[in-house]
């Protein structure tokens, strides 16, 4: 399989700089892309608020409208997609370099399927139940999530210690087919209010409407986030090949397991939140290899940063291309992303 | 330096029984500084062997030490700092650099979040020197030529600074001209580095120009091993393959050739 000429983009040299310049340059660039898009983000809307009056200090909060549009109506929604463009970035990333598969997604292996019909299930079946503040639909969608992972996870361990990426691929994309069908068939017996409300979760939503949903999946990203950091220069060498990264002492069995149980956490965490948003996870890794070369160590953290900055740009356009209608952020990232994959495709040859 | 004692080792696919293991009762020496060759049909077990020697694969019966220390009490990071291998081709799933690949030969030395500083930077450029692709540093490693590409990878195994090198056919798939090439940077590695190496190959006098040592085998069993010129005689050959061969001294090459004359029948 080949890949990119990402050195025809960039020119040898900037690749050439040695990994801790990159690193800094990429983190640094991409960070401020991502900080400056939240702050400007939230501006954009039916009321105009100025940036000047959110932060200024002599207004009290309860008197500064501008502030409480700023971060009470809008905050939430930003902080989701930055979020959830972070996660399904870094996941997008992860998952490649494990397959050995530059097109593979965060949702190639099911776990996304898995995440609708959980969410499906609970909107048809218990929209009633709530644990605490949360509803019920994100904690089904996890639950679905976790199990199409365990699912796919078990059938690749099956005869071996090391994972068979090839078993995972089609592993995943068979339990994507099998959970569609169940999705359809819930679909077929549920009368429509439930069915528009599906899909509506399915297209994607950021309109988390409080901190409170982005709070109850942080300790996961968390946890994902740091099994992550373990793992950029370990998925440098698996994805050179196996045997090449065991003989250069990475622990492949171990790396494998790490790199699937952290992307697929993620995954579920970012989709509980905001739906199966499609496309981030290969379009974001994408564009960054072009712009810093394809070291994981630096594509890594730069994919999440930039992740969470095109998601919520992505999300200034649902709001603002049919305004005062709005577009489901999914299908946003899906025209966009759509013909990018294609190009990509083609580009490869 | 580097034994196998006594290894057998059977794939999931094989049947348990240990009559249809891949590898049956091993034993190979690899000693310090020497150049062995691995020689032997299709299928004889080379490969199995030599991912065994680097630790890749578990032996079901037998144990490889490292200057006389057990493999299987090694970590897979200690391994990689005293063995490093070579395989025949190698396919990155992304398109990096030439000084990447090259920098990955560190990954051994490095801890789980350090990234490389001037020292293995240096580490690499000496590498690249050593094996002539210096100017290649910025290329993108798909771009280059087979003979190239073997060369960053040999020079990917030297900055992995170990003492063992395990090579799996290196030159079978590259034409006359680089398989010369190659050639002459490992012996050169092997005499001004004394890299000790174990080069698995089809090609017998490829092995016959470059090994002072050889361990023939045949269906998963070691056949001969020892000098060169003891063990590469044409009964060995016709016993080996199967094929009938003129094996004679060549004057102005300095070393045993190899013709095969016909099958036997």
């Amino acid at each position: 399989m080949s890949t990119l000429d990402s050195t025809v983009a960039v020119g040898a040299s900037a690749l050439t700089r040695p990994v801790r310049v990159r690193l800094a340059l990429a983190v640094g660039g991409f960070g401020a892309l991502a900080v400056a898009t939240c702050l400007l983000a939230p501006l954009v809307g039916s009321t105009t608020i100025s940036l000047a009056r959110v932060f200024d200090r002599s207004i009290p909060f309860s008197e500064n409208v501008d502030a409480q549009i700023f971060f009470i109506a809008r905050m939430p929604r930003v902080l989701a997609g930055a979020v959830t463009g972070a996660t399904l970035a870094a996941a997008g990333v992860v998952f490649q370099a494990m397959l050995r598969n530059p097109l593979a997604t965060p949702f190639t292996l099911g776990v996304s399927a898995g995440a609708s019909l959980g969410a499906m299930t609970a909107i048809i079946f218990g929209t009633a139940i709530a644990v605490g503040p949360l509803s019920i639909v994100p904690l089904a969608s996890l639950l679905g999530a976790g199990l199409a992972a365990a699912i796919v996870y078990w059938l690749a361990t099956l005869r071996d210690r090391a994972m068979s990426t090839t078993v995972l691929l089609l592993a995943g994309v068979t339990l994507n087919a099998f959970f569609s069908a169940l999705i359809l068939f819930l679909q077929y017996l549920t009368n429509f209010a439930e069915v528009y409300r599906a899909m509506r979760w399915i297209m994607g939503d950021l309109d988390v409407g409080s901190f409170q949903p982005i709070l109850a999946v942080l300790p996961l990203v968390a946890i994902a986030f740091a099994m992550f950091a373990l793992l950029p220069s370990s998925l440098n060498l698996l994805s050179v090949g196996s045997d090449a990264a065991a003989a250069r002492g990475v622990n492949v069995a171990r790396t494998q397991r790490l790199a699937f149980v952290s992307a697929s956490l993620a995954t579920a965490a970012a989709v509980s939140l905001a739906g199966p948003i499609g496309f981030i996870g290969i379009i974001v890794p994408h564009l960054v290899r072009l712009l810093v070369g394809v070291d994981h160590r630096v594509v890594l953290p730069a994919s999440a940063l930039f992740g969470a900055a095109f998601l919520v740009a992505c999300d200034v356009g649902s709001r603002t291309i049919l305004a005062p209608l709005e577009v489901p952020v999914g299908v946003i990232t899906a025209l966009l992303g759509g013909p990018f994959f294609l190009w990509l495709l083609v580009r490869k040859g | 330096m580097l034994r196998g004692t006594e290894l057998s080792y059977g794939y999931a696919s094989d049947r348990g029984d240990g009559r249809s293991f891949s590898l049956r009762e091993v034993s190979v020496d690899v000693p310090r500084g020497s150049l062995t060759g691995l020689l032997g049909p299709n299928g004889c077990g080379k490969t199995t062997l030599l991912r065994l020697l680097a630790g890749i694969l578990t032996p079901r019966h037998g144990s490889v030490a490292l200057n006389g220390r057990p493999l299987a009490s090694l970590s897979r990071r200690e391994i990689a700092r005293h063995i490093a291998v070579i395989p025949q081709e190698t396919h990155p799933a992304f398109d990096y650099t030439v000084m990447e690949m090259v920098l990955m030969g560190r990954h051994p030395h490095l801890g789980p979040l350090q990234l490389e500083g001037p020292a293995d930077l240096a580490l690499a450029r000496e590498a690249l020197s050593a094996t002539g692709t210096e100017h290649l540093a910025a290329r993108a490693y798909m771009t280059l030529s087979g003979g190239e590409k073997q060369r960053v990878i040999i020079a990917s195994a030297l900055t992995q600074a170990s003492e063992v090198l395990l090579l799996d056919e290196p030159t079978a798939s590259l034409d006359l001209g680089y398989q010369l090439e190659v050639a002459t940077l490992l012996t050169r590695l092997n005499r001004e580095r004394s890299v000790t190496m174990l080069l698995a190959t089809h090609d017998l006098n490829l092995a016959a120009a470059l090994c002072d040592r050889l361990v023939l085998m045949r269906e998963g069993r070691v056949l001969a091993q020892g000098p060169t010129n003891d063990v590469l005689t044409a009964p060995m050959v016709r016993q080996l393959y199967g094929v009938v061969a003129d094996v004679r001294y060549h004057e102005g090459a300095g070393h045993l050739t190899v013709i095969p004359v016909s099958r036997e029948r």
